[in-house]
């Protein structure tokens, strides 16, 4: 690990170190980031990453968590990218395919997509179109354990048309797989041949096209990226990224403050934090929207969850502001919807939830739900009475659930918690749909398109043998041919009626209670340029080529 | 003494099976397991995840993925984990290090400074450094490392400067020097624990040996008191600390979780608590086996030192 450009450095923390001073190298964190001239011929400077949970799974295309795709994005490229407005652009592709190019077939099949001829791996093998192919069909290897099929099984015929040029048929018109494909990161087909891929040796010591090469990783620690000084396009302008892994959250944000770490990744800074970070001196703290969306969901299988009175009855009785405020210190922001408000498609004229007991009441007495000797009301032999599950230890949402428990007994409503460990929750307890209520944050989205089809289709539910994760078991004929129909149309002002309406109908059917969009609080040192919030990919390094120290 | 390690060896043997078997069924009985935690991943289906099931054998019958583990165990292959594909026993060793180096250095410290205590509180006893001391054990048993490490880093990184915020060295840095900076405060954290351990029992094993005849005879025959300290006092209460550090060996090597946790270490605590959570079966199983047969091999060797130091026991 020689690095003559900060040898200086290097020995000034040594000499302090010996002559009993050392604790200053704590100040002085992030050596050799000085500013030198001509940044983008010449990376310099290092950031130091923090994730509360460790990269460990580098073969993009193996069942992997949301941090791992950190190392994905700087290591990686896909054939596009999108940016935070939602808005597709180019990496290895020449331009974004669409039908007003030609990149996509009048009848949204056929897909035909220039790559750039400048681009190599970082063992210095060109880059081809038979490495797209490569990639493409191993997502769909029967004997590779592949994270993701949707989208690529639609795939028919790949045609490599030269270095440069590939292209695909799809069985039908699928306009979801623009964003599958952004998050598509193209492999070398080198790196895999004549072994396995469930086990191949690239999946420890990644080669990609990214603005960083893959340097070392200290298991438990940290992983050591270099700048890639033939990357393609703008960037890197750092010479070294580093993804510390940190896994206490209170201990993330005391490196923070500390000056240990230059900015805060996945799962940042805590809301209790917040207030205290952005009096920071030297740091800048900002709260950027996340495509998760809270809610209360319903077994809609259970009787008592069938009439739609009692939903609606349930939505009155939620204090949303007040779980916000006292539970989350006003850092995330109510929703009516499971859209995200940064979304092109988002509806902004749903209507507006109101906390009301006595609404709640009124409507429960209409539909004919009558209070009992215990103050537990029941209609046709079905009592109002649920248990409310979510994961165990999780304790914003255990008081969260203590809240809804007491507005929901005003109404008349019997609310049981029955928290579950992690793994028993969110295995075929919540899969196959065994619950009567659970609160869940979802992210029913793969980048930026608005299809949900795995989510809300009537054919989505495994526990009627569907496949997909509709465990609401929510079944409306007109959301699945809407569905059907956003999904094969490629333009975005035809799409815009279709998903603006299914949010329409979720919050007027209410198989799951929105109650917020999820916000992060984000943080880094002033003067690191770049680490852009962008709702439409999971992980904070979707930017890093473009980082750079003022 | 050959026919006893060969029966020890035997009774290792069924014991390390015995381990293997109810840790490998407990951990595969539980609710959940390895793929539960990708559920919740945007457009995850219940169709991949049986996939993925199917494809990593985890939907054979346990007994059967018991035996191949344990088939492969006996050839020498510890598996694969889970997380990142390497061998298990790689995993393992990545993190030894950084354990060796924190339980090795707070050890010395908590031998040292608690043997120390222990033998001054015994030859004092009931003066006002022994009760010191005593307080001082009360007070270090009952503090949670964890909240006196954030306290630590607290005033000596955040408002005194004097110390790096956790982390084993500076990445890009990584000299001698660096080290030794770095491990100044987790050691400590984790010896002020482990002092008042081990300066109780020095404490009572002195006091036992003080009052032997033995002894008395050493100092009534004119022996001068600083031989009569450590050849017949000390060296008789070191007796059951040998007994004791071989119960404290291995804890050494299965590392500190809240302490490594606070400090940022990577060291084996974390690993265990990581894989347990992602549960990586394998590198959990290699884990227990791991920990078995250091509890096994360091008893063992106690039990001979003993034997060696003290004439009195034989090994039969």
């Amino acid at each position: 690990m020689t690095n003559r450009k900060n040898a200086f450095s290097i020995n000034r923390r040594q000499s302090l170190a010996f002559m009993g001073a050392a604790g200053l190298a704590a100040i002085i964190p992030g050596f050799g980031r000085g500013g030198a001239a001509n940044a983008q011929t010449d990376p310099t400077g290092q950031v130091i990453v923090g994730f509360s949970q460790e990269p460990t799974v580098f073969n993009p295309h193996l069942p992997h968590i949301e941090v791992d795709e950190g190392v994905y994005y700087a290591v990686f490229d896909p054939l596009i990218d999108v940016d935070p407005d939602g808005n597709f652009f180019p990496l290895l592709a020449v331009e974004v395919p669409t039908q007003a190019n030609g990149g996509i077939s009048e009848d949204g099949k056929t897909w035909t997509v220039k790559l750039r001829d400048d681009v190599t791996w970082h063992d210095g093998t060109p880059f081809t179109a038979e490495d797209v192919k490569f990639t493409l069909e191993l997502l769909v290897n029967p004997d590779f354990r592949s994270w993701r099929r949707n989208g690529h099984e639609l795939i028919t015929e790949i045609n490599v048309i030269s270095d440069t040029e590939i292209s695909w048929t799809m069985e039908r018109s699928f306009a979801p797989y623009a964003s599958i494909l952004a998050t598509t990161f193209i492999v070398p087909r080198h790196a895999f041949e004549g072994v396995d891929p469930n086990s191949a040796p690239f999946n420890n010591s990644p080669i990609g096209t990214g603005p960083f090469k893959w340097q070392n990783r200290v298991a438990g620690d940290h992983i050591e990226l270099v700048a890639n000084p033939d990357y393609f396009g703008d960037g890197p302008y750092l010479e070294r990224l580093v993804l510390k892994y940190i896994p206490d959250l209170t201990v993330l944000y005391t490196q923070f403050r500390s000056g240990d770490v230059d900015a805060v990744g996945v799962q940042w800074i805590t809301p209790d934090h917040y207030a205290e970070a952005s009096t920071l001196p030297g740091r800048v703290v900002d709260i950027a929207g996340s495509a998760t969306f809270e809610s209360l969901t319903f077994n809609l299988q259970r009787p008592q969850f069938q009439d739609r009175a009692v939903r609606e009855a349930l939505y009155y009785a939620i204090d949303k502001q007040s779980i916000i405020d006292a539970l989350y210190y006003g850092v995330p922001k109510p929703t009516e919807t499971y859209m995200p408000r940064e979304y092109a498609y988002f509806n902004p004229d749903l209507p507006q939830h109101e906390f009301s007991i006595e609404r709640a009441n009124e409507i429960l007495d209409e539909a004919g739900w009558e209070r009992g000797d215990d103050g537990i009301r029941a209609k046709d032999g079905v009592r109002l009475s649920f248990t409310n599950s979510t994961t165990a230890g999780n304790h914003l949402r255990e008081q969260a659930q203590q809240f809804l428990q007491q507005t929901f007994a005003e109404v008349g409503a019997e609310m049981t918690i029955s928290n579950l460990p992690p793994a028993v929750m969110w295995g075929d307890y919540w899969m196959m749909s065994e619950f009567d209520t659970v609160i869940v944050g979802l992210n029913c989205f793969a980048g930026p398109d608005p299809d949900t089809s795995d989510y809300f289709r009537s054919t989505s539910s495994p526990a009627t043998g569907g496949s997909g994760q509709n465990t609401w078991v929510y079944n409306n004929p007109e959301v699945d041919e809407l569905l059907v129909e956003g999904a094969s149309l490629m333009a975005q002002e035809e799409r815009l009626p279709i998903y603006r309406r299914i949010q329409e109908i979720m919050r007027e059917d209410l198989p799951f209670l929105p109650i917020f969009q999820y916000a992060v609080v984000r943080g880094k040192k002033e003067g690191l340029e770049g680490y852009a919030a962008n709702i439409n990919n999971r992980i904070d390094t979707w930017d890093v080529r473009s980082w750079k120290w003022s | 003494m050959l026919r006893y390690l060969l029966s020890r060896f035997w009774q290792s043997l069924i014991l390390l099976v015995l381990v293997s078997l109810i840790g490998f069924f407990v951990l595969n009985l539980a609710p959940g397991g390895p793929l539960s935690q990708y559920a919740l991943t945007p457009g995850m289906t219940k169709e991949a995840l049986d996939r993925l099931a199917e494809q990593m054998g985890l939907n054979r019958p346990l007994i059967v993925q018991y035996l191949d583990w344990f088939g492969r165990l006996l050839r020498g292959d510890w598996g694969n984990s889970f997380r990142d594909g390497r061998p298990v026993l790689d995993v393992i060793a990545g993190h030894l290090f950084a354990t060796l180096l924190l339980m090795g250095a707070s050890t010395l410290l908590s031998v040292a400074i608690g043997g120390w205590i222990g033998i001054r509180s015994a030859l004092k006893e009931g003066s006002p450094f022994d009760y010191g001391a005593t307080i001082f054990a009360m007070v270090a048993l009952s503090i949670p490392t964890f909240w006196f490490g954030l306290v630590a880093i607290y005033v000596f990184s955040l408002q005194l400067g004097w110390f790096p915020a956790g982390n084993m060295y500076t990445i890009g840095d990584g000299s001698l020097g660096d080290y030794a900076i770095h491990l100044v405060m987790p050691a400590v954290v984790l010896a002020l624990v482990n002092v008042a351990v081990w300066s109780r029992y020095m404490r009572s094993a002195t006091l036992d040996v003080l009052g032997q005849d033995f002894v008395r005879t050493a100092k009534a025959k004119g022996l001068p008191p600083r031989r009569v300290l450590m050849k017949h006092i000390v060296g008789n209460a070191m007796v059951p600390m040998i007994t004791l550090a071989g119960l404290q060996l291995p804890t050494l090597l299965s590392g500190a979780l809240v302490t490594e946790t606070v400090f940022t270490w990577p060291g084996m605590g974390r690993l265990f608590l990581d894989s347990l959570g992602y549960n990586d079966y394998p590198v959990v199983m290699g884990l227990l086996m791991f920990s078995a047969i250091l509890v096994i091999v360091c008893n063992l060797l106690a039990d001979i030192f003993v034997a060696l130091v003290d004439p009195r026991i034989r090994l039969d």
